[in-house]
């Protein structure tokens, strides 16, 4: 369903900074297919996210999307398809909003209800918004005119994920969406997360920096060093496989050790 | 009081007011709601003011008023065409406009740097003859001035309740979250300053009418002031409710005319008023967070005693 062909991009080209992001990268994600991403620091997985949303335009190769070449499709059209979360719950909200003005905003997406530009939020919309918000469980459901600006970053993360999925996207890009959460919200939005996906069968990338998640959760786990994936492991390999040995994958195909000190970090804790 | 302030005053000021809020309104929607600091305004209220006389002398008042929007959708529309399709920053996207409106307007006006209408028909005299009691040719232009306003004021209100309002208000609360569900940052940007513009563009042709003259240098100075009585409306009424934020500029613009009047009452020279009104902007800014640094003085002094008193008395036992 997601394709992506030999696809390059280079930042600061020509200049002492230049810094080669994406090198000849190449995947195929299959519908349904739930991948978690691991890598070093500065190996490309939020430049791939921003390629594949279309933040900036590759420099070379094509992005596939249910067949559909979007290579040069601009962001806001993509957006219609792709859902995305991002590390930081403060970013997919808008704070002096309400909850239900940013539902509202959200629901835009939902192409097939081609709202008019002049309409306003209907009834049977806010019943559909509050009964969506109830499936949270955290009272957000009674709060629909409190500005976003007053919830705390476990709500706002759990709320800019409904406003992803409410009308089902295509391709869902959760980049470390649960990173900035403390560990409880964090477990919750997560188990909300998996929900979802499995609910309304979402196709979806997700980076990680957990390698327990990475090989818990969905069907797949892609490795990524130097702007490219160096491994790419699902089925009955994976179901076997351990962090250690995750690792030592790492190595061998990258040439050398992970250096990501928060997967690090996160190994030694044991989690 | 009736001796210091005459009626007369107080209902100029407040029909001046009243045509300044929009211009304040015009701001409310670009530089709170957009998030954007619009420097076109001193040239576009100008603009608005030229084509309103204009067309007014041609012998159609009332056509003057579509006109004069027109025109400073046309402004808006390029303002936003800058900063959106080139990437000229947006402060100074504003200002090329706005030094570029100086020739336009100076060519709308024929080349003269001053435009009467006296003796010609305007919305005001119009509206004056449809009764000849006397309370009416008093009250008459604030009437139709306020009614002018409330409808303005109702469907700012309603336009940032639609689908495309909250998008507008969206761009400029969350860029990141804009990107992320679909919406056209251009496109909300660019109606959303045509939309301001448009206001500017009325306050101008209202008060040519209002002035039945139409000066080059007319605008000088417009956003501070407008940028004034936004701050002072937000003060007052503060940020909450939509509509009350709204009511808040046209508050905020009444009660500096009103400052205005007193100045001008306690014989300040003219000379003297575009400092008055960057001093009154200049306190009206700073006054939220002056309040702030003297509670916390105040906290911090209170502490220290209190603290002084538990040492004395640890002391004394």
């Amino acid at each position: 369903m997601l394709k992506i062909e030999h696809v390059f991009k280079t930042f600061n080209t020509g200049t002492v900074n230049e810094k080669k992001a994406l090198t000849d990268l190449n995947l195929e994600l299959q519908d349904g297919d739930f991948a978690t991403i691991i890598g070093s620091n500065g190996a490309g997985k939020s430049t791939m996210f921003n390629a594949i949303a279309g933040s900036f335009y590759t420099d070379s190769g094509f992005i596939e999307l249910d067949g559909e070449d979007i290579t040069f499709t601009p962001e806001h059209t993509r957006s219609r398809y792709i859902g995305r979360l991002f590390q930081d719950p403060l970013m997919g909200t808008a704070p002096h909003m309400t909850i239900e003005e940013n539902l509202s905003v959200a629901y835009l997406r939902a192409s097939e209800h081609k709202r008019g530009l002049f309409s306003h939020v209907s009834k049977s919309e806010r019943d559909k918004f509050r009964e969506h918000l109830s499936l949270l469980d955290m009272g957000l459901e009674d709060r629909m005119n409190h500005p976003v600006g007053l919830l705390s970053g476990g709500q706002r993360q759990a709320l800019t994920l409904l406003m992803a999925t409410m009308v089902t996207p295509k391709l869902l890009l959760l980049d470390e969406h649960t990173a900035a959460l403390d560990p409880s919200t964090a477990a919750k939005v997560l188990d909300l997360t998996k929900k979802i996906i499995e609910e309304n069968h979402i196709s979806c990338l997700m980076v990680t920096h957990n390698m327990n998640q990475a090989l818990e959760l969905g069907n797949r786990t892609l490795m990524m060093n130097n702007g490219n994936i160096v491994f790419d492991v699902k089925g009955e390999e994976r179901s076997h496989m351990t962090i250690k040995d995750l690792l030592d994958k790492f190595e061998e195909n990258a040439g050398k050790a992970l250096n990501n000190d928060r997967i690090l970090l996160s190994t030694k804790e044991g989690v | 009081m009736t001796g210091f302030l005459t009626a007369g005053i107080i209902r100029t000021a407040l029909e001046v007011g009243l045509i300044y809020s929009l211009v304040a309104l015009s701001l409310f929607i670009s530089y709170s709601i957009l998030n954007i600091c619009d420097l076109s305004t001193d040239g576009c209220y100008t603009l608005g003011c030229a084509v309103g006389a204009i067309v007014t002398i041609a012998g159609h008042p009332f056509l003057a008023i579509p006109a004069a929007m027109l025109a400073g959708i046309c402004s808006g529309y390029v303002t936003a065409l800058l900063q959106t399709k080139f990437g000229v920053q947006s402060i100074l996207a504003g200002i090329i406009v706005n030094t570029g409106l100086y020739t336009v307007n100076l060519a709308v006006m024929g080349f003269s740097s001053n435009v009467s209408i006296f003796g010609t028909d305007t919305i005001f005299s119009i509206f004056k003859d449809l009764n000849s009691s006397g309370f009416w040719k008093d009250w008459c232009n604030l009437i139709l001035l306020a009614v002018i306003v409330a409808s303005v004021c109702l469907l700012i209100k309603w336009f940032l309740g639609t689908t495309l309002g909250l998008s507008i208000r969206a761009t400029g609360d969350s860029p990141a979250m804009v990107r992320a569900s679909s919406i056209n940052p251009i496109f909300t940007i660019t109606v959303g300053l045509c939309f301001s513009n448009a206001l500017t563009g009325l306050a101008g042709c209202l008060i040519g009418q209002y002035n039945k003259t139409c000066d080059i240098n007319l605008g000088t100075g417009m956003v501070t002031i407008a940028l004034a009585s936004l701050v002072i409306g937000e003060t007052l009424l503060g940020k909450g409710r939509m509509i009350f934020r709204i009511i808040g500029m046209v508050v905020g613009s009444c009660l500096y005319r009103f400052i205005i009047s007193i100045a001008l009452r306690l014989n300040v020279p003219t000379e003297a008023f575009k400092l008055v009104s960057a001093v009154i902007v200049a306190i009206a800014i700073a006054a939220p967070r002056a309040k702030q640094i003297i509670a916390f003085k105040h906290k911090q002094i209170t502490a220290m005693q209190e603290r002084k008193s538990m040492r004395g008395d640890k002391a004394n036992a």
